[in-house]
């Protein structure tokens, strides 16, 4: 009986395994790779916002606090988002006929919207997932900056994400927080740079902030 | 009878027989080991009564591998995706006060029957989510009962009514208006002859002035209120002595012997303040040697009467035998001296009882229930004369419930008119009288004679079947009301929340019937108390509101001297008939609260019976009639009255007395409550006011339905689980309950805890098992209901349980209850046998349930000695009704299909209060954690802290010599503790105990 296989087909079978071998590797290599891009965690990728507000502008530019208008962040779990009369403070009287403003106006117009208008929804940057709870103040209060995580706010013409706030990037700081505590003055500060002695400071801003480190590392700490 | 059951019984009685002085069982099949009890112990988890859902249909292999690759591919797919961008949406202004993240806390109050208890409601953001005791509330004193934690669902419950109907059909307010307007101008010109307004027990100083103001426009309208479980026997017993209804106040923290007549004061209206000050004499530590005593007589176990020292199963007719026998003791000329003999057991009581109070003169306290007659109700005012307690430990007031003189009315006398012709206009605000009224009194089709008829309420009910016009009423959370407290103390009760289903408050109600205008509640409680503070008002009213009591508005003392006319001279024979016994559900109290899935699936503290009632008959007679626990029998009332129901046998029920109780049998279309249980109104006949009906008659129909209890459920395997003794054992050796050695040997090494060890200790001795912590937990935690079959396989999602233990004679055991939540073990066996490492070991020995790694394996809950983990067979949660949605705790995660949950130590808490106190660089402070189970408890039986911290009140409690870890013998290190229960029984009872229930 002849053979149905040329002899080559041996060759082909090897490599053909070895190839799917690579291949499978290769799927999972860029699954992982694909799953950490900005395409999927849209860091560095501008969220369209109803007003295009700049914060390189208002932090940069006129070097407003951050607290100016996230009010609640060195209390609440929430740093808040501004409620419209923040906005209406300066923009009744600078730029107020801009067509940009005119969602802001219009959300403050009339407070039952009886007359026209309608709320100002601003599109979220930063989303956790429901079953982990962050909370701003204590982070705040024990010396961890905000450019920590948010990045350089302060270059930003729209919003980004600067970190893809996957668990392991928390736990990067959870771990070993001394690499990136700050003194309590410069917290709100852009574009601080950490001194040479940022292991000795760490460890100075632990004691005296009361840090417990041994803690921050339980599931509880985060999720419950 | 050769059959199960009787086989069963004598099971029963040969092992009670036998068995030594400590030993516990929960319900009748385990005492008589049967071989399905037996059956159901050796199973992983208990299957229940039903199969799983799903596989009845007798699932192929093929059809198994079918379904597992779809859900394979499916559970792959639902992990792909990114998540959908949210928005913020900000205010336009910033309301004063509100930081977004950060509950705020209001004063209000929740009533029952009228009575208020203050509370604190949790708001986040707008969205009321958690009700807290107010601590300067004196109902409250910082506890809740279950009632109060349930409002919240109630709140939100979307099968609330939610429009104006006419005749069923969707309608609106002004047309309402419309319509009454003149029905009124015609009643105005009759000076109100034929408006009639019908309303439960009002106490709402508010309501009352208003009631005033429209008895001046309509001076001949008459107000009736109608409570199914009123007062009306007190206040003729109060009548009969005092000659004027009076408010009696019970100051328990005086008294050293207290004597129940049936009465449940552990439960319903004031029990919250009660069950606190009662148990504070019962608390034991290092060094006590007193403890107060209760005895109690009562036809049907109650929590009262599991907290007593010495319980008596008695007739209704016994007990009003064995007052009139004290009163003629004591030479109260109110009855003649029964010429029938009491039993040994009987005799032997009043015996103690007539020593006891005579020792104890102004510091003991005699309660009669409101199933007593109003004869038994003066003869124990007398009583506490007698005996100097009037005015120590029993106080008087005027009563709570507002009147107006000359206008009122008695729901017989309403029914009458109504059935007559003479009503035109009838009113009926909140109460259910077409459901709860006397089954004599026809109520119902009496309605259909009046020409106008409107209801305001909560749901489209029975009532509103029968109007003609259906107006939704406002939560007490959507609208300014205010209401007296136990001791008559007011609070301005403020809403939380706008109406979510446009609902008019009954103050905007009477408003419009008196002025024809539509002014909001707030204008009109601002209107009644504008005169009603001194100095300035403005500053008076914000007060008020902002603490939840007005100062001062508790009612005064009053003197009130016995003054029984000796023509009330009543005879008292003994009279063995068999008695149908109502009671109030102790979780949807009359049925108002029938529409509560929290409330229906609190499993009821002694029955363990969750979503209907049941016909509850004693041992004795089931051995007589052949009836075992979930035979549908039927009982024959008077005026030939019949209800068919559930039977299940009540340990501890006196022999000839049967029990049903109210608020089942609802008729609620499209409602959750609807059909379910046995609606025991239709045997109530009145007035007066019946409480029992004699003669009845039971009859087995020969089918069988299976009970939704809780009970057999998560068995222990006769561990001797929950440790008792008597305060003398204590005297004698306070180790006694420590005799299980701890098992310190693991294979694990130690963790160790540096920082905080959290823990907690749950006293016995107080528990009254009265359920407050289970439906904290449940609001706290965002924990669904599952629902009459799930619990039927045995899935209920409660955190925290309350476990019901019997000791003794089945004819009169002793019962003791013990909440188990997650114990958080230090080695915990759940731990290592987590293939995923969803639930590990935190630094501080909480035992952490992590959501979102679990795979649903299910071996941690095999694994759990206590059975405490509970796992999300299906989609509990409802995470798509938009209002419940509002009713989240936002600080907890809502935990979907496939996950194991369990107990936290409301680690949410654990967590704001280490970070508030992080924030202001000090350590967390003793007490400043409290577990929503423990803010809860009216007897403060619950203490959570530090045990690192040997200060701390845990710490503390630790080390008392009763304290015990629940089956610590297994070295699992139990960070919850319990502290024994202990007795104070008197010597000579002791003995007659001793000898046996008198068979």
């Amino acid at each position: 009986m002849a053979q149905i296989f040329h002899p080559s087909a041996n060759s082909i079978a090897k490599a053909s395994i070895v190839a799917s071998a690579l291949a499978i590797v290769f799927i999972i290599f860029s699954a992982v790779a694909v799953d950490r891009s900005p395409y999927v965690t849209g860091v560095t990728t501008p969220v369209p916002q109803p007003v295009p507000f700049s914060h390189e502008h208002h932090v940069g530019g006129l070097g407003i606090d951050c607290r100016f208008c996230h009010t609640s962040v060195e209390t609440s779990s929430f740093a808040g988002i501004p409620a419209l009369e923040i906005c209406m403070t300066c923009h009744s009287q600078v730029w107020k006929n801009s067509p940009m403003l005119t969602p802001v106006r219009d959300g403050f117009a009339d407070p039952n919207y009886q007359t026209g208008g309608s709320p100002l929804a601003w599109a979220r940057v930063h989303q956790l997932p429901d079953y982990a709870y962050f909370n701003h103040s204590i982070h705040i209060n024990k010396g961890v900056g905000c450019e920590t995580c948010h990045g350089r706010v302060d270059q930003m013409p729209l919003t980004w994400k600067a970190n893809t706030l996957h668990m392991e990037w928390c736990l990067e700081c959870h771990r070993a927080p001394e690499k990136y505590l700050r003194p309590k003055g410069d917290i709100f500060k852009m574009g601080w740079k950490p001194p040479e002695n940022q292991e000795e400071l760490g460890k100075r801003l632990l004691k005296e902030n009361r840090v417990e480190k041994s803690g921050i590392t339980d599931c509880v700490t985060c999720h419950r | 009878m050769p059959s199960h059951e009787s086989a069963m019984t004598l099971e029963i009685r040969r092992r009670l027989l036998k068995s030594s002085g400590r030993e516990y069982w929960r319900c009748l099949d385990e005492l008589a080991q049967t071989p399905e009890f037996q059956k159901s112990l050796e199973s992983e988890f208990p299957q229940g009564l039903l199969p799983p859902a799903h596989f009845q249909d007798g699932a192929t292999r093929r059809h198994f591998l079918k379904i597992m690759a779809a859900s394979f591919v499916f559970a792959g797919l639902s992990g792909c995706g990114a998540q959908s961008a949210k928005q913020i949406v900000p205010y336009r202004k910033q309301p004063e006060d509100v930081i977004p993240g950060k509950p705020l806390f209001y004063a209000t109050a929740v009533t029952l029957n009228g009575v208020a208890s203050g509370v604190l409601v949790e708001s986040n953001m707008g969205r009321p989510t958690k009700v807290e005791g107010n601590p300067d509330h004196p109902s409250s004193l910082g506890a809740t009962d279950a009632f109060s934690q349930a409002a919240i669902l109630s709140l939100y419950d979307p099968q609330r009514a939610q429009t104006v109907l006419n005749q069923d059909r969707i309608s609106t307010w002004s047309d309402f208006t419309a319509a009454l307007a003149p029905v009124l101008s015609e009643q105005e010109r009759k000076q109100g002859a034929g408006l009639r307004v019908l309303t439960g027990a009002v106490t709402s100083p508010a309501f009352a002035s208003q009631m005033l103001a429209l008895a001046k426009k309509f001076p001949k309208f008459k107000w009736c209120q109608f409570e199914p479980l009123g007062r009306e026997n007190s206040r003729a017993g109060a009548a009969l002595a005092f000659g004027e209804d009076v408010n009696c106040i019970c100051d328990f923290t005086k008294a050293d012997v207290v004597v129940s007549f049936d009465v449940d004061f552990l439960s319903g209206v004031g029990s919250v303040r009660y069950s606190r000050d009662f148990t504070q004499k019962r608390t034991v530590r290092t060094g006590t040697s007193q403890m107060n005593r209760l005895y109690v007589l009562e036809s049907t176990p109650s929590l009262t009467g599991a907290a007593a020292d010495h319980r008596l199963p008695a007739s209704p007719n016994d007990i009003e035998m064995m007052v009139a026998r004290l009163a003629v003791g004591a030479g109260i000329e109110l009855y003649k001296k029964p010429e029938d003999s009491l039993s040994a057991a009987q005799e032997a009581w009043l015996r103690v009882l007539s020593e006891e109070l005579n020792t104890h003169r102004g510091s003991s306290l005699i309660l009669a229930g409101e199933s007593q007659s109003p004869v038994v109700h003066a003869a124990v005012h007398a009583l506490n004369a007698h005996f100097g307690n009037a005015g120590k430990t029993i106080r008087y007031t005027a009563p709570l419930e507002a009147t107006v003189e000359g206008q009122m009315q008695s729901i017989n006398e309403l029914a009458y008119e109504m059935s007559s012709g003479q009503v035109e206009a009838l009113i009926v605000i909140d109460a259910n009288p077409a459901y709860s009224a006397f089954a004599n009194l026809h109520f119902a089709d009496a309605m259909e004679k009046v020409p106008f008829s409107a209801r305001m309420g909560l749901y489209a009910d029975e009532t509103s079947a029968r109007c003609h016009w259906h107006i939704p009423q406002t939560h007490e959370f959507e609208a300014w009301s205010d209401a007296r407290g136990h001791d008559g103390s007011v609070t301005i009760m403020q809403p939380l929340i706008e109406p979510l289903y446009n609902g008019k408050s009954p103050h905007e109600l009477l408003n419009w019937v008196e002025r024809g205008e539509l002014h909001g509640s707030y204008e009109i409680l601002r209107g009644v108390w504008h005169d009603r503070f001194t100095g300035d008002f403005e500053k008076g009213w914000r007060r008020a509101v902002h603490d939840g009591v007005v100062a001062d508005s508790a009612l005064p003392e009053k003197k009130v001297v016995i003054a029984i006319k000796p023509l009330a001279t009543r005879s008292v024979r003994s009279k063995p008939a068999d008695y149908l016994v109502f009671k109030p559900d102790p979780t949807i109290w009359d049925g108002r609260f029938a529409n509560n899935g929290w409330l229906q699936e609190l499993p009821k503290p002694l029955t363990k019976l969750t979503w209907e009632n049941a016909i509850l008959i004693s041992p004795a007679l089931a051995r007589k009639q052949g009836i075992v626990d979930g035979d549908i029998v039927g009982v024959q009332g008077n005026l030939r009255s019949w209800v068919e129901g559930v039977a299940m046998i009540a340990p501890g029920q006196e022999d000839n007395c049967i029990a049903l109780t109210l608020g089942y049998g609802r008729s609620l279309p499209n409602c959750i409550a609807d059909g379910l249980g046995s609606n025991a109104f239709v045997l109530r006949m009145g007035p007066p006011f019946e409480w029992y009906a004699p003669n009845v008659t039971v009859q087995k129909s020969g089918t069988h339905h299976p009970l939704a209890t809780t009970q057999h459920h998560h068995s222990m395997e006769g561990r001797d689980p929950v440790r008792m003794g008597t305060l003398k054992d204590f005297i004698a050796n306070p180790h006694f309950a420590a005799d299980h050695a701890d098992n310190e040997s693991s294979m694990y090494p130690p963790h160790k805890y540096e920082g905080h060890a959290w823990g907690m200790t749950i006293d016995l001795n107080a528990c009254t098992g009265c359920s407050a912590c289970v439906l904290a937990c449940q609001s706290e935690n965002n924990i669904p209901i599952v629902g009459k079959d799930e619990i039927l396989r045995g899935r209920e999602m409660h955190w925290l349980r309350i476990d019901r233990y019997y000791k003794g004679a089945l004819e009169n055991p002793e019962t003791v209850f013990e909440p188990l939540a997650c114990v958080h073990c230090e080695q915990a066996p759940c731990e290592p046998v987590c293939p995923v490492g969803a639930t590990t070991h935190s630094g501080e020995g909480l035992n952490q349930m992590v959501y979102n790694r679990c795979v649903g394996t299910r071996y941690c809950s095999n694994n759990c000695p206590y059975k405490v983990r509970r796992f999300n067979f299906f989609q509990y949660s409802d995470i798509e009704t938009p209002a419940l949605q509002l009713m989240h705790n936002p600080d907890v995660t809502v935990r979907d299909r496939g996950v194991m949950e369990k107990c936290t130590y409301c680690v949410q808490r654990i967590n704001s209060a280490k970070i508030e106190a992080e924030k202001e660089n000090r350590p967390v402070r003793d007490g400043e954690i409290r577990t929503a189970c423990q803010s809860a408890c009216p007897a403060s039986a619950i203490v959570f802290g530090d045990i690192n911290d040997p200060q701390s009140a845990a710490a503390q409690l630790r080390t008392q010599p009763h304290a015990f870890g629940l089956l610590s013998e297994l070295g699992t290190r139990p960070r919850t503790t319990y502290l024994a229960r202990l007795r104070n029984p008197h010597p000579e009872l002791e003995q007659l105990d001793a000898k046996g229930a008198p068979a």
